[in-house]
């Protein structure tokens, strides 16, 4: 793979992340652990997995607001039918995913056919999810059954550590999102619409099937992050995830996607949930510095990289033209 | 694709549409407020006590202060073709600015409110500035201040929540002159300062010029940046402002609850009123019809004894269906009706 602009913003997210982990490894004892490390993908790994979804969606050029309340409603949803109705994990859990997709494609739909904004159509859908998720409950309702049990012990050991299965789904979507938007068709023409739709369309692409498939995508990432996070805190609970979808696009830029469209990687997306593991984990290591410091944090991280974007997108542009 | 009949029919078919599509939240609204007088008990009700004005339609225009301001502000940066993410973080800002000093400084109130309103003014300072000057997607560049701006609010205040006792404060969220809340008062003002700027000098004609067409407008000699800077300033105000008065009204600094949601709130009052997203037209006064009428349905919907969660799902139906009316594909399909009644085959 030949090196070029684009892959900037990438190492440099890579570098701060490196540089980040150094600090806290030199700063704290019990940082530079392998279990610290992997705790980094097992707590983020439900913002990581909407993370990967919409970084797909604005490399297609355009953006998913309701990551976080179908995540939200995926999680309440799961909750009552695995508590109230009895319904067993094995069915449950595919309907879910298949719900949260659907909830993609229909947003997917009405983004295409009626040639609405993206912002507009996502923000409608995350207060209908948001209202479908408090009208299911109010409250968040714990979940006990034998496959959750099994959920909870079970680790892949490796080396010093057990990896549990929430890390593993975490690493696999980013791997099967690496091969979406690199290896396949669909990933092909992710880009291209997302660099210039009208080429993308005079080319013969097939946009209405690629967006819808991208904002189904984006949501089946939302009910997945839904099942993790009931393995991970054993409860569905409607109102996690508030502001979840800023993150998500925080991290995607962070990773180097460029928010125009057209140009991304879900390999950066990766880094950039890892250096927000990280300023997560220094800040609570520090253990003065209130929690409200990674807001800011991320805040100036994110403005950096838009600023890294902004002095190379004139090289992009250069290259787009000629 | 229709070709153009004569240029007289598409002038009256469009100035007829446009008239039509203007009085359309108006109609919303009022169509909105006889549905709840007629299912909501009580709901047109109004009594004076102690000397003050009580009722439903009085506490939809008090509660709708907030997101009336901020949506006046929103309008403005839309019709440049942005878009303002970080008001409710300036909302909180504001607010756990003013309550800070209020508790820990002898200042006079207006100082305060003066003080408020700057740092208001600075936030969409520092927006308009990425925006115009470093030429950043008003989403993004706004996503940042909204992401660091609660967090900046909760480090002020350590996290805590901060309660204050001050009558001259409170008056700005609960007081009432002639009856009528101030909150009123205080929309009124900022709306027709708003028109003003917007409709009586040539500031307004340059926010068009912007949104319709920025290219052109430079060539025209606008300085684009300047209107961007002075569009997303504004904004600024208008969310410092509607901070303080959300903050006085419940006389606590609560910098992560304040203004939680607004700023899509105050979007969808803008999209309801009729400005479009693509930037270049803009209706204020549609804003405030928008505004009100989001109000008017959380009221309704709670005074039935509804939880807040169909309200949510009910303006999810009215983002998608107002978008809808204003998409090609309806007009197309509307103006073909029209066509068809108008000129029998």
């Amino acid at each position: 793979m030949k090196l070029s602009v684009k892959h900037i913003p990438l190492l440099a997210t890579t570098a701060v992340c490196i540089a980040l982990y150094a600090i806290g490894a030199v700063k704290f004892d019990g940082f530079a652990t392998s279990q610290t490390l992997l705790n980094f993908f097992v707590d983020n790994s439900f913002l990581g997995i909407v993370a990967v979804g919409m970084t797909l969606v604005i490399i297609s050029g355009g953006i998913d607001l309701s990551v976080g309340a179908v995540l939200a409603l995926c999680s309440i949803f799961l909750a009552v039918l695995m508590q109230q109705y009895g319904v067993h994990p094995a069915a449950a859990i595919p309907l879910v995913l298949g719900l949260g997709s659907i909830f993609g494609l229909l947003m997917g739909a009405v983004i295409h056919y009626f040639k609405l904004e993206p912002f507009i159509v996502t923000l409608a859908g995350m207060f209908l999810a948001r209202g479908l998720a408090a009208i299911i409950s109010l409250e968040s309702i714990s979940i006990r059954n034998g496959f959750y049990d099994w959920v909870m012990e079970f680790y892949v050991p490796l080396g010093p550590v057990g990896v549990p299965l929430t890390a593993i789904i975490f690493i696999g979507i980013v791997l099967f999102g690496i091969y979406l938007s690199t290896f396949t068709k669909f990933g092909r023409n992710l880009y291209a619409i997302g660099g210039n739709e009208p080429a993308a369309m005079l080319m013969g692409l097939p946009i209405g099937k690629t967006k819808l498939m991208v904002y189904a995508f984006s949501g089946f990432c939302s009910a997945l992050a839904a099942v993790v996070y009931t393995f991970y805190g054993s409860s569905g609970d409607p109102s996690i995830g508030v502001g979840m979808e800023l993150d998500a696009i925080a991290i995607a830029v962070i990773g180097g996607t460029l928010l125009q469209g057209g140009s991304g990687f879900v390999f950066g997306t990766l880094i950039g949930t890892m250096i927000f593991g990280i300023i997560n984990t220094g800040i609570a290591f520090q253990g003065t510095l209130s929690s409200w410091w990674t807001k800011v944090a991320v805040g100036v991280l994110l403005l950096m990289f838009v600023a890294l974007q902004k002095l190379l997108s004139g090289s992009f542009q250069g290259r787009k033209s000629g | 694709m229709q070709k153009p009949k004569t240029k007289q029919f598409d002038k009256t078919n469009k100035s007829r549409e446009g008239w039509l599509k203007g009085l359309a939240p108006f109609i919303a609204l009022a169509v909105l407020l006889i549905l709840n007088a007629l299912f909501v008990k009580n709901f047109a009700a109004i009594e004076i006590k102690d000397g003050r004005l009580y009722g439903s339609i009085i506490d939809i225009f008090h509660r709708a202060t907030p997101v009336l301001l901020v949506a006046i502000g929103m309008t403005l940066v839309i019709a440049t073709k942005g878009i303002d993410l970080s008001v409710g973080a300036v909302m909180a800002i504001a607010g756990t600015v003013s309550a800070i000093l209020l508790t820990q400084t002898a200042l006079p109130v207006p100082a305060i409110i003066l003080i408020g309103l700057v740092v208001g003014a600075i936030c969409g300072m520092w927006n308009g500035s990425l925006v115009a000057y470093l030429k950043i997607q008003p989403i993004i560049a706004t996503l940042i201040l909204m992401v660091a701006g609660r967090g900046i609010a909760q480090l002020l205040t350590d996290g805590q929540k901060v309660t204050f006792e001050s009558k001259a404060f409170e008056f700005i969220g609960t007081g009432s002159i002639f009856g009528l809340p101030a909150t009123i008062y205080i929309s009124a003002v900022v709306f027709i300062i708003a028109a003003f700027l917007a409709r009586k000098t040539v500031l307004g004609t340059y926010i068009e010029a912007v949104g319709g067409n920025q290219t052109a407008a430079d060539y025209c000699g606008v300085n684009t940046a300047h209107v961007k800077l002075f569009v997303y300033t504004f904004c600024g105000l208008c969310a410092a402002l509607a901070g303080m008065i959300a903050t006085a009204d419940i006389k606590v600094a609560d910098a992560s609850n304040v203004g939680m949601y607004l700023e899509l709130d105050a979007i969808l009052a803008v999209v309801i009123g009729g400005t479009l997203f693509s930037g270049g037209r803009f209706n204020l006064s549609g804003t405030v019809a928008g505004a009100l009428l989001i109000q008017a349905l959380a009221t309704g919907i709670l005074m039935k004894g509804l939880g807040v969660e169909y309200a949510r799902i009910v303006k999810a139906a009215a983002v998608i269906i107002i978008c809808f009316v204003q998409t090609e594909y309806f007009r197309s399909f509307v103006s073909r009706l029209l066509d068809r009644r108008r000129l029998p085959v």
